[in-house]
C-alpha cells in the first residue's frame, strides 16, 4: 500500500470527461460574454478572444516544444483560463498586456506545475494578480458601460468615458469620511441594485452582470458540473461579514445585498471558487473553503488597501487546499460508515 | 583540479546562485536593479576574496574548535571595511543597498567557501576560488538585476531603453518579482546552460 | 600539508584574542580614516537638497549652520537661509509617516510668507514606478502655492493637488509632508 501514490486532484468522479466539463464551462460563460459585449462593446469582445487564443497557443508551445508531452491545450481548460482572466480586466486594458497575463497565467500558473491537474492556484486568478501588480493604472480604469461601445481608444484624461466602480467610489468615499447617506445621494446609479443586477456599472469584463453569471451557474448546477455548496457557502461568508459590520454601523458600510451583486464576487463564487483542481475535494472541506473565502473577500473590500478583495481571497484559499484535504479526507472506498 | 579550473566553476558550473542556490536573501533583496546587483556583487567578491586569502594564510594557526568564530571575526571584519568604505565613497550606492551589506557577514557563500575550501588549500587556490565564487555571485545578481530592471523600470544600469514613463511590467521590480525572475532563470540554466558546462 | 594545531585551551584563547586584536585596529584605522568621509557625503546631500529647494532665493549666510527645530515637530529640522541678516526663505526637513511603506521624507523650501518655493524627495521606500514618481516634475505643482491660503490636499481629498495615478497614498504622504513643514514653519516663527 505504501507505494500507492494518490495524483493530486481532480480525481475522475463520474461520467464527465475533462473536455465535456470544460466546454460545459464555456458554455456557461456565455451569457456573461453576451451582457460584457453589450455593455462595453467591441473591446471587450476582442479582449476576450485574444486571452482564450494566447491562453491555448502558450499551453500548446509549452507542451509541444518545452514538456515534449501529449498535447493536451485544446481540451478547454486553457480556454477557460483564457476567458475568465479576461473577465477579470477592464475591457479598456491594452492588448499587449492581455497577452503577458495570459502567457503567466498558463506558464506560471499552470504549466510550472506540470500542467491541467497539478496546479495550485487558479490560474487565471494568478493572471489577474500578476496583471494587477505590474499594471495598476490600466488596470484600474474603467470605461463607462454601454457609452463606451463602439469606442476603441479609451483616452484616459478624456472626461467622461471612465467611471468608477461601485465598491471603488463607496470605499473612497468612506475614507474622506463622508458617510454612505450622502454618497448614496452622490451618485445614486452606483447603488442601484436593478444596475448592479444587470451589469450597468464600470468594472472588469465579465463581473458586472449578476444575472449573467447567475444564468451560467445555474447551467452548471444543471449539467452537475459544480455543486451548489462553494458558490452558496462563498456569498454566504461575504453577506455574514459585510452584514454584521452594515448593522454595526450602517453609515460607514454598505448592505450586504451590495456586496453580492457589486465586484467580482458572484463571479469568484460561481466559476473561480469551484474550480475542480483547485477546491477541495469533499463537500466538507469544500464548505470550510468557501466560508473562509468568502469572509476573507468581506475583510478585505472592508479593510484592506484594495477595494475588491474577490481574486485575493480565492488565491489565498487555494493554498490551503492542500491542508484542508489532508484533515478533512473522503470516506475510504470499503470502509465501514458508521450510521449510528 | 587545476587553478584554472579552480577559478572557472564558480563563474558557470558551480554558480553560487544559479547552481548552489546559496545566498538567496541578499539575491531576492538587492537584485532590483543591475547596478544594485553589481555593486553588491563585487563588494562580496571583495569581502570573500580577502577572507579566502587570510584563513588560508591562518588556517594551521588556528585550532580547529574555534575556526568558526575565528572565521566570522575575519569576515565580519572586512564587510566592517566595505561597508564603511562604501558610505564614504560611493553613498548613493550604499544607501540603496542598505541593510544588505553589512548581512554579507552571514551570508552562506563566504562561510562555506571559507569552510569547505580556504580552510583546506593553499593560498593561491583559495584566491582564485574566492575570485571565481565571488565573480558568479556579482555576475549572476548582475543578470538578474539587468532582468529585473529591464521588464519592471524600462532601463538598463539606470539608461532607460523605452522612451520616458513607459509603461512596464511593475511586478519584476517588486519583491515578488525577484523570486519569478530567480525561478525563471534557474529554470533555463538548468535546461540549457548546465548540460554543455 | 602542515599539521593543524591540537585544540587547547590556551591556544584557543591565544589565537582569537590576536585575530579579534587585529581586526579591531584593522576597523578602527578604517573607521578613522572614513568618517570624515562620510560626514562630508551627508552633509553634502543635506546641502544639495537645501541649495535645490532654495533655487531661485539669493541668500549669503549658511543654511546648514543655523539648524534649529520646532518643539511638537519631531524629526523636522529648519534651515533659514538670509540676505543680510534679513529672513530670505527656509528649508525644511519634513517627514510623513503615512508613506505607502513607511515614511517619506523630503526637502521643502518656502519663501519668507510661507509660499513655497520649492520641493525636493530626500528619501522614500515607496512601490517603484508608481510612488516613486513623486521624484518628477509632479512635484512642481507644489510650487508657487502658499499652505496658508491654498488647500494643499490631493483633489480625491478635496485638495488643488492631482495625485500620481494609482499612487494616491504616496501622494497624501506628499502633501502631508509638506503641510507639516509649513506648520512648522509658521510656528517656529521667522527665526
Amino acid at each position: 500500500m505504501s507505494n500507492t501514490i494518490v495524483s493530486l486532484s481532480p480525481h475522475a468522479k463520474g461520467p464527465l470527461s475533462t473536455e465535456k466539463v470544460m466546454w460545459g464551462v464555456v458554455i456557461a460563460l456565455m451569457p456573461s460574454f453576451a451582457f460584457s459585449a453589450y455593455f462595453f462593446g467591441i473591446r471587450a469582445i476582442v479582449v476576450t478572444l485574444v486571452a482564450t487564443i494566447a491562453c491555448i497557443l502558450t499551453e500548446f508551445l509549452i507542451q509541444k516544444y518545452l514538456m515534449k508531452t501529449t498535447v493536451t491545450a485544446f481540451d478547454g481548460s486553457a480556454a477557460i483560463t483564457g476567458i475568465l482572466l479576461a473577465f477579470n480586466v477592464p475591457s479598456s486594458i491594452p492588448i499587449w498586456q492581455m497577452v503577458l497575463g495570459s502567457v503567466f497565467a498558463i506558464a506560471i500558473g499552470k504549466m510550472v506545475f506540470g500542467g491541467l491537474g497539478r496546479n495550485p492556484f487558479n490560474p487565471a486568478l494568478l493572471g489577474r494578480a500578476f496583471m494587477l501588480a505590474s499594471f495598476p493604472v490600466d488596470m484600474t480604469t474603467w470605461p463607462i458601460p454601454v457609452k463606451t461601445q463602439w469606442l476603441w481608444e479609451m483616452g484616459k484624461t478624456v472626461d467622461g468615458t471612465t467611471a468608477a466602480t461601485p465598491l471603488g467610489f463607496f470605499k473612497e468615499g468612506v475614507k474622506m469620511n463622508a458617510s454612505m447617506g450622502d454618497l448614496v445621494a452622490q451618485r445614486p446609479e452606483l447603488y442601484d441594485y436593478f444596475n448592479l443586477f444587470i451589469g450597468n456599472v464600470g468594472g472588469c469584463i465579465g463581473e458586472v452582470s449578476a444575472f449573467a453569471i447567475l444564468l451560467g451557474g445555474i447551467y452548471l448546477l444543471y449539467k452537475k458540473i459544480i455543486t451548489w455548496h462553494i458558490p452558496v457557502f462563498y456569498l454566504g461568508g461575504l453577506a455574514l461579514i459585510t452584514g454584521i459590520f452594515w448593522w454595526m454601523e450602517p453609515a460607514k458600510y454598505a448592505d450586504p445585498l451590495f456586496h453580492l451583486f457589486a465586484g467580482g464576487a458572484m463571479l469568484g463564487a460561481w466559476f473561480m471558487a469551484t474550480d475542480m483542481v483547485t477546491s477541495p475535494m469533499t463537500v466538507k472541506g469544500q464548505i470550510l473553503f468557501a466560508v473562509c473565502g468568502g469572509l476573507l473577500c468581506g475583510l478585505i473590500r472592508l479593510f484592506g488597501a484594495f477595494p475588491e478583495g474577490c481574486s485575493y481571497s480565492i488565491l489565498i484559499m487555494n493554498a490551503f487546499v492542500p491542508l484542508i484535504d489532508k484533515y478533512i479526507k473522503p470516506t475510504r472506498f470499503g470502509k465501514e460508515v458508521n450510521y449510528g | 583540479m587545476n587553478n584554472l579550473q579552480v577559478f572557472t566553476r564558480g563563474l558557470v558550473k558551480e554558480n553560487p546562485i544559479f547552481v548552489l542556490l546559496l545566498g538567496m536573501c541578499p539575491t531576492l533583496a538587492v537584485s532590483s536593479s543591475a547596478f544594485n546587483g553589481l555593486g553588491m556583487g563585487l563588494a562580496a567578491t571583495f569581502v570573500l576574496v580577502c577572507s579566502n586569502v587570510v584563513i588560508a594564510l591562518l588556517k594551521n594557526l588556528i585550532p580547529d574548535k574555534v575556526r568558526i568564530p575565528a572565521f566570522i571575526v575575519v569576515i565580519a571584519s572586512f564587510v566592517t571595511i566595505v561597508d564603511l568604505s562604501m558610505q564614504a565613497f560611493t553613498p548613493a550606492l550604499s544607501e540603496s543597498l542598505g541593510v544588505f551589506i553589512p548581512l554579507i557577514v552571514v551570508n552562506c557563500i563566504i562561510l562555506a567557501r571559507a569552510e569547505a575550501f580556504a580552510s583546506k588549500n593553499g593560498v593561491l587556490g583559495s584566491l582564485l576560488d574566492g575570485l571565481g565564487m565571488g565573480l558568479g555571485f556579482a555576475i549572476a545578481l548582475t543578470i538578474l538585476g539587468g532582468i529585473r530592471e529591464i521588464l519592471g523600470d524600462g532601463k538598463f544600469f539606470g539608461f532607460p531603453l523605452f522612451g520616458e514613463n513607459p509603461t512596464t511590467i511593475l511586478l519584476f521590480i517588486l519583491p515578488p518579482g525577484a523570486f519569478i525572475a530567480l525561478g525563471l532563470v534557474i529554470a533555463f540554466v538548468n535546461k540549457f546552460v548546465k548540460k554543455t558546462a | 600539508m602542515a599539521k593543524k594545531l591540537e585544540s587547547n585551551f590556551v591556544n584557543m584563547f591565544v589565537v582569537l584574542l590576536v585575530i579579534g586584536l587585529v581586526a579591531a585596529l584593522a576597523l578602527g584605522f578604517t573607521y578613522s580614516k572614513t568618517r570624515p568621509e562620510i560626514e562630508a557625503a551627508a552633509q553634502k546631500k543635506q546641502e544639495k537638497n537645501i541649495t535645490a529647494v532654495l533655487e531661485g532665493i539669493t541668500y549669503d549666510n549658511k543654511p546648514l549652520a543655523e539648524k534649529y527645530t520646532v518643539d511638537g515637530f519631531d524629526g523636522l529640522e529648519l534651515y533659514p537661509a538670509r540676505q543680510g541678516g534679513e529672513l530670505a526663505g527656509v528649508a525644511v526637513k519634513t517627514v510623513s509617516p503615512s508613506g505607502y511603506s513607511g515614511n517619506v521624507w523630503l526637502m521643502v523650501g518656502f519663501k519668507p510668507d510661507g509660499t513655497i518655493n520649492r520641493t525636493s524627495v530626500v528619501e522614500h521606500k515607496e512601490t517603484p514606478g508608481l510612488g516613486t514618481k513623486m521624484d518628477t516634475p509632479w512635484k512642481d505643482q507644489y510650487n508657487g502655492k502658499n499652505p496658508g491660503t491654498n488647500n494643499i490636499k490631493v483633489r480625491k481629498d478635496g485638495g488643488e493637488i492631482d495625485a500620481i495615478t494609482a499612487a494616491t497614498i504616496s501622494s497624501r504622504a506628499f502633501s502631508d509632508a509638506v503641510q507639516k513643514a509649513y506648520d512648522a514653519f509658521k510656528k517656529g516663527g521667522e527665526k
